[in-house]
């Protein structure tokens, strides 16, 4: 099992979100992050998504996209042709016996602290998924309280842009 | 001009070319329904008994017209009755267009009287779906809608419209009815391809589906079989593209087509498949599936390509322009011994047929046979009447045969063959059993009431002939609520209705009440009693191959 990002920019319709998601669940694609937002145009809105699977779903997930009305232009985002990342909030108990242990991940990780209590310490931390996930299983060996992550946003590298090749 | 917004739908609907919609009126859509009022001499309203026999009845006569279809209905009880009549023409692409009333935008969302999120609903069954909340996007909405409905693969496409945006006014422009996409061909380097590999073929195969009759590639589909020496067979959504005496033809292929037409797919080397989608009912078992052939496969529809079976060479794009392209790179060339082989597949056939006396299943459609003319729509309902039929119809013409292929809808036939013969302005025919045929008869008041020329043979077995079959093959003979010991007198229902009928039990009877049915004004039904035994063969088991085939029936009764 491979994952795939997709970039995919959309008519900035009411539900076009709802339009996207709902073929996933019935085809049963499996998508483990989105994001949706709004772009440089008010025409559109952008949704990047991760997809695990194999090359064939890929392409059959793509195809399927490319059926409905309101998607306008879908790119695949390689680590090769692209930059991506993702932002996390990350609420860990303050316990003086960790402290230390989690200020040294921190730095390590370059999270900033962001809100400090007496009883909790939020982290924010930027960087790939990977990052997330290695930064996640290091904290586990202290309590965290919450979590919360955004999934992955990206972007081509250099000046081409999904706008670019509008309706394939 | 300004106009309001239900006087702008109807223009619109006027201006697309729309003559005979179907229907039914309900308190969210009224304001339609006095614009239908106000402009009755552009535009016939056919008011059918149920929003479902109506949504089929716009079925029927998108497939037999090859235009779209319109059905209009209420909000809430009345857009969710549409919902299997929208799936059933999603499954098989047919072009529609669903209007529907809602409650006022200031109600929206606050579960008012006969509110539901019918866009929400019909989501995965519509190509795409429209909620208006302005009636300035009105106009464009319904021919952006027309445009979707009969563009590349065509589908249903609906419109929710809410009540206050019927009042709204706002200026109206009339504008040319709006064309279809253009349709290309699949890309030169892909053609050649699949000339290369068709070249080599030395068993090739020609596979089509309802994706030939929708792009009228079927001279194209002819003319490539006799240049590369081939065999015919088609899907069930392909049948009547091709006359069924044409010498290449050997019928539908799949769970219960025919012998030699499954037998030399199998048997092929190259599948040559065209606007098709191998769907189980089709293939069987997927891993058995033809595993010497090579599939070459031709679809307007890019995400059909490698769906369900791989492909070598995956061609998107209309079948009539890419085998307008595709037949001059093929060789010319006899293959005497692979015809030798089809023709001994249908040699055997032959043999496998039911040739027993009486009023057999397929003894009955023979008889109807005899009354069709060319231009005659033949429309079923689900099961095992429907394959009867599309087995033996003797089909002349593309576009005369409406049966529910992918969803499977019973109840389908009466509404599409009342939309059929609005869609031919001839006699049409509902080929049904008499399972089917309780589940939309209601439909038999439309009929009457607008005088519709609707030929009804029910196959009355008394059962669910298809689950019964299932039941004896698969599940012990267990006859789990499939006996339905109802007391219908399906003659008396027709007087009752204001028709006519009668019941036949012998192939003379049904010869000669077909030929009063064929003279009568308005809807005629016939009763045709058959045995409960009955099988549809062949058979391929669910998730069998061509090694499991069932020819002839060795189950004890």
């Amino acid at each position: 099992m491979n994952r795939y990002t997709l970039a995919v920019l959309v008519r900035n319709q009411f539900g076009v979100l709802n339009r996207l998601t709902s073929m996933f669940r019935r085809r049963q694609f499996n998508i483990s992050s989105i994001t949706a937002s709004e772009t440089e145009s008010e025409e559109y809105s952008r949704i990047t998504f991760a997809f695990d699977g194999e090359e064939n779903g890929k392409q059959q997930l793509i195809n399927q996209l490319y059926k409905l009305p309101d998607v306008c232009s879908i790119k695949e985002l390689t680590e090769n042709n692209s930059l991506s990342c993702e932002l996390m909030l990350i609420k860990l108990k303050n316990d003086p016996a960790t402290r230390d242990e989690i200020h040294a991940a921190a730095e390590a990780f370059k999270a900033e602290t962001i809100d400090y209590t007496k009883d909790s310490i939020v982290l924010r931390i930027i960087g790939n998924s990977t990052k997330m996930d290695d930064f996640i299983s290091l904290m586990r060996d202290h309590t965290i309280l919450e979590i919360c992550r955004t999934g992955t946003a990206s972007i081509e590298k250099g000046s081409s842009t999904l706008r670019q090749n509008l309706n394939l | 001009m300004q106009l309001c917004g239900s006087d702008i739908l109807v223009k619109t609907l006027i201006e697309q070319g729309c003559k005979t919609v179907f229907g039914y009126p309900g308190g969210q859509i009224l304001n339609v329904y006095d614009s239908l009022y106000k402009y009755q001499n552009e535009i016939n309203h056919v008011l059918c008994a149920h929003e479902q026999g109506a949504a089929h009845a716009a079925d029927g006569y998108a497939r037999t017209t090859g235009g779209v279809g319109v059905v209009i209905s209420t909000s809430g009880p009345g857009a969710t009755n549409l919902v299997t009549g929208i799936a059933t023409a999603y499954l098989d692409s047919i072009p529609m267009v669903a209007i529907c009333g809602n409650v006022p935008t200031t109600q929206i969302g606050t579960d008012s009287f006969q509110e539901i999120d019918i866009t929400g609903v019909t989501l995965p069954i519509t190509k795409h779906n429209y909620f208006v909340g302005r009636v300035e996007d009105l106009a464009d909405t319904v021919r952006e809608a027309f445009r979707l409905a009969k563009s590349g693969r065509p589908g249903p496409v609906l419109i929710d419209v809410p009540k206050d945006v019927q009042i709204a006014t706002c200026e109206y422009e009339p504008k040319p009815p709006v064309e279809k996409d253009a349709p290309f061909a699949a890309k030169d380097v892909r053609i050649k391809e699949a000339a290369d590999i068709i070249n080599a073929a030395k068993r090739p195969f020609v596979y089509f589906g309802g994706g030939v009759i929708t792009a009228d590639a079927q001279d194209e589909v002819l003319s490539l079989a006799e240049r590369i020496d081939a065999p015919i067979g088609c899907s069930l959504m392909g049948l009547s593209a091709i006359p069924t005496d044409h010498p290449r033809f050997l019928g539908m292929q799949g769970m219960h087509g025919h012998f030699a037409s499954s037998m030399s797919m199998h048997n092929a080397d190259v599948i040559l498949s065209l606007g098709v989608r191998f769907n189980d009912r089709v293939t069987g078992n997927r891993t058995k599936f033809a595993t010497g052939a090579k599939i070459v496969h031709v679809d307007v529809d890019g995400s059909e390509l490698n769906k369900t079976v791989n492909s070598v060479c995956g061609l998107r794009g209309d079948v009539k322009l890419t085998l307008q392209k595709l037949l001059p790179l093929l060789n010319e060339g006899k293959k005497p011994d692979w015809m030798a082989r089809v023709n001994a597949f249908r040699a055997e056939e032959e043999g496998y047929l039911d040739k027993r006396e009486g009023l057999t299943p397929r003894r009955a459609i023979l008889t109807l046979n005899k009354h069709l003319g060319a231009n005659t729509a033949v429309c079923t309902d689900v099961g095992q009447h429907q394959m009867w039929a599309a087995q033996n119809l003797n089909f002349k013409t593309a576009r005369r045969f409406a049966s529910s292929g992918g969803l499977g809808t019973m109840g389908y036939g009466f509404g599409a063959a009342i939309g059929a013969a609005y869609g031919t302005g001839e006699r049409s025919v509902l080929v049904t059993g008499d399972g089917s045929f309780g589940m939309n008869l209601n439909e038999l008041a439309t009929a009457v009431r607008y005088s519709v020329p609707v030929v009804v043979v029910i196959m009355n077995n008394g059962v669910l002939g298809m689950v019964r079959q299932w039941q004896t093959l698969f599940y012990d003979k267990h006859y789990s609520n499939s006996i339905l010991e109802r007391k219908t007198d399906f003659a008396a229902f027709a007087k009752a209705f204001g028709a006519d009928g009668e019941a036949v039990a012998t192939p003379d009877a049904l010869d000669k009440a077909l030929e009063r049915a064929f003279e009568t004004e308005g809807p005629y039904i016939i009763d045709c009693k058959i045995d409960k035994d009955e099988f549809v063969l062949p058979m391929l088991p669910p998730g069998g191959s061509m090694d499991d085939i069932i020819t002839k029936l060795e189950v004890e009764l």
